[in-house]
């Protein structure tokens, strides 16, 4: 296994009492990498998550941490560690109890683990820093905001220096305004401690925004790997174009709303409903053949339906499949 | 008013009659002088209350709260597991509950005296082990600690199972995974992780066992003999053959008033009871 590689999946499937959730996947993952699983629920990316973090055992293939096989070690001899979609937090520990239970059960040299001043004692003390919850140490769970409990969750983990962190949809439980901020905190704070993030979303937007590289996923099988431009601007196939935003399929070619422009001159059609966004204008327009296409225009721009326009797009915006 | 007042009536009148009615009628007998047939008569004395000091008293209680005590350690140990595994088979869940309080559809006296057929000399496991030749005399099974410690850990084993099936049952499952995840060997995951969030289901299922376990006087009468003299014995006999029912009527009261002191010790701040 190349050394830039921390993780690897090989021919991976597994199989369920009724079906297939994760049908012959590969997936190389680079050390320090914000690497996206991205695809509709119940395509499979879950299922990788609780394969690498060992909740589940594949049917087949092999799955290799850091050059040791691990898809038989039980999920306590991995050195990977899970944010989980519901947090799974300790109810009955204070977050000070929640981020240090880890910590008990690695081999330690002599008995003050936790003894002020330790390693441990300061490990802690400064991944309290790090998710801004100092102030909260002896909190319960129950007295936190649900993005607190993800910062909690967050530190739970990563004080354990995992060789991949898994976080399974963890912005998913928060509420759309601090979604957006969270993204940009979660993207930082894994630049700062350097640890591989194994992110699993069905947003897009989430994946493009944050990720080194996107694996889109579909029916439990790959359907494309790539940087997150890549992915949106050259698609594979037509469930990747489709899935990463919208996209207008003219002449068997793709072309995304906000490549089209309306012109003088070019193809006409006729204006059917027009959506104003604030920072943007979303226009529907019917071709002849009844096909509809979409466009992002400039909110200045005064279309009404039932208005004839044309429209034109770049060749090198075409999607080609 | 209310529509559940008047629902709650007639609970709260049957309450009142078979609850607080005896009570109350205890506590005037305790307050008397024993008839010289049995019953009581005046005068009014705490003589009953005085005589609890006596030591032989004092050793049949500490025999009581031992063998209670053994008895719910035993129905803890062994419910422990056959709640989880019940509340870990899925569709089978509710067959395995049913299968728990199956025996509640006997009498609790006819399942005792079938211990007693199984247990004793000529029974059917000294029969047994006799036609094997494992033994040439008869153990003695019966009519010791050990038998009214089986028979209560028998009869009471289903009111541990219960409480901690329904703590069991409602525990994130995500819980024990993300303790595995943070390197919990599965023992570690039980004593930080499922055991301190079982302690409601371990607290109620503890009390339901202890405090009948500590007033039993079937299963210590039948299963332990006349060498066995429980609590629940020592008030049995001073409505029976001694005929002193104002004493028995303040042992009654000891034992309720121990009862509930350590109710109170097991309740944790703020918690409610059971």
């Amino acid at each position: 296994m190349p050394p830039e590689m921390v993780l690897q999946l090989r021919r991976v499937s597994k199989d369920f009492a009724t079906q297939r959730a994760v049908a012959n996947v590969s997936l190389e993952i680079p050390r320090g990498a914000f690497f996206s699983l991205l695809g509709p629920s119940g395509c499979g990316k879950t299922t990788i998550l609780r394969m690498v973090a060992g909740f589940e055992t594949p049917t087949s293939g092999e799955i290799w941490l850091n050059g040791q096989r691990i898809d038989a070690l039980p999920p306590y001899q991995r050195n990977v560690n899970t944010v989980f979609q519901s947090y799974a937090l300790f109810p009955h520990l204070t977050v000070q109890g929640n981020i240090e239970f880890g910590l008990r059960h690695r081999p330690v040299k002599g008995s003050d683990d936790f003894a002020k001043g330790s390693d441990d004692f300061n490990r802690v003390a400064d991944v309290l820093k790090q998710v801004r919850l100092e102030a909260k140490a002896s909190r319960r769970p129950s007295e936190l905001s649900g993005g607190e409990r993800q910062r909690v969750a967050l530190a739970r983990a990563i004080i354990l220096r995992p060789d991949v962190l898994l976080l399974d949809e963890p912005l998913s439980a928060l509420d759309p305004q601090l979604r957006k901020q969270v993204r940009g905190e979660l993207r930082d704070l894994q630049r700062r401690v350097g640890v591989t993030f194994l992110f699993v979303t069905h947003d897009q937007e989430e994946a493009l925004s944050m990720s080194d590289q996107i694996a889109v996923m579909n029916a439990g099988a790959l359907e494309q790997v790539g940087t997150p431009r890549e992915i949106y601007a050259r698609p594979r196939t037509r469930f990747v174009a489709d899935f990463l935003g919208a996209m207008n399929w003219i002449d068997g070619v793709g072309v995304r709303p906000e490549a089209v422009y309306i012109t003088p001159e070019g193809r006409k059609a006729v204006v059917t409903g027009v959506t104003y966004l604030g920072s943007f204008c979303h226009i529907a327009m019917a071709l002849e053949s009844g096909e509809t296409i979409h466009a992002q225009v400039a909110p200045g721009l005064a279309y009404t339906a039932g208005q004839t326009v044309c429209f034109t797009w770049n060749r090198e915006d075409e999607v080609r499949l | 008013m209310k529509l559940r007042n008047p629902f709650l009536a007639p609970t709260a009148i049957l309450m009142a009659i078979t609850m607080l009615a005896p009570l109350a009628i205890i506590v005037v007998y305790s307050l008397l002088t024993r008839g010289a047939y049995g019953g009581v008569e005046l005068p009014w004395t705490i003589e009953n209350f005085t005589r609890l000091w006596d030591p032989v008293y004092g050793v049949i209680f500490v025999r009581s709260f031992w063998i209670a005590a053994v008895a719910t350690a035993l129905c803890l140990v062994l419910g422990f597991p056959l709640a989880m595994f019940i509340a870990r088979s899925g569709p089978r869940k509710n067959l395995y509950l049913s299968l728990v309080i199956l025996p509640f559809w006997t009498s609790f006296l006819i399942r005792t005296y079938a211990w007693m057929f199984l247990l004793r000399d000529t029974g059917i496991v000294n029969s047994i082990l006799q036609a094997l030749r494992i033994i040439r005399e008869p153990l003695p099974l019966l009519y010791n600690d050990g038998a009214v410690i089986l028979g209560l850990v028998y009869g009471f084993l289903p009111f541990m199972v219960l409480p901690l099936y329904a703590t069991l049952e409602r525990l994130d499952p995500s819980l024990l995974e993300a303790a595995a995840d943070l390197g919990a060997r599965p023992w570690d995951t039980l004593v930080r992780v499922t055991l301190p969030l079982c302690a409601p289901g371990i607290r109620a299922g503890a009390i339901l066992v202890f405090v009948p376990c500590l007033g039993t006087y079937l299963t210590s009468d039948l299963l332990g003999g006349s060498k066995t003299v429980l609590i629940g014995n020592l008030v049995q006999n001073q409505f029976t053959a001694s005929r002193d029912w104002p004493f028995g009527a303040s042992l009654s009261l000891a034992l309720m008033a121990i009862a509930m002191v350590l109710l109170f010790a097991a309740r944790r701040r703020g918690e409610e009871l059971l």
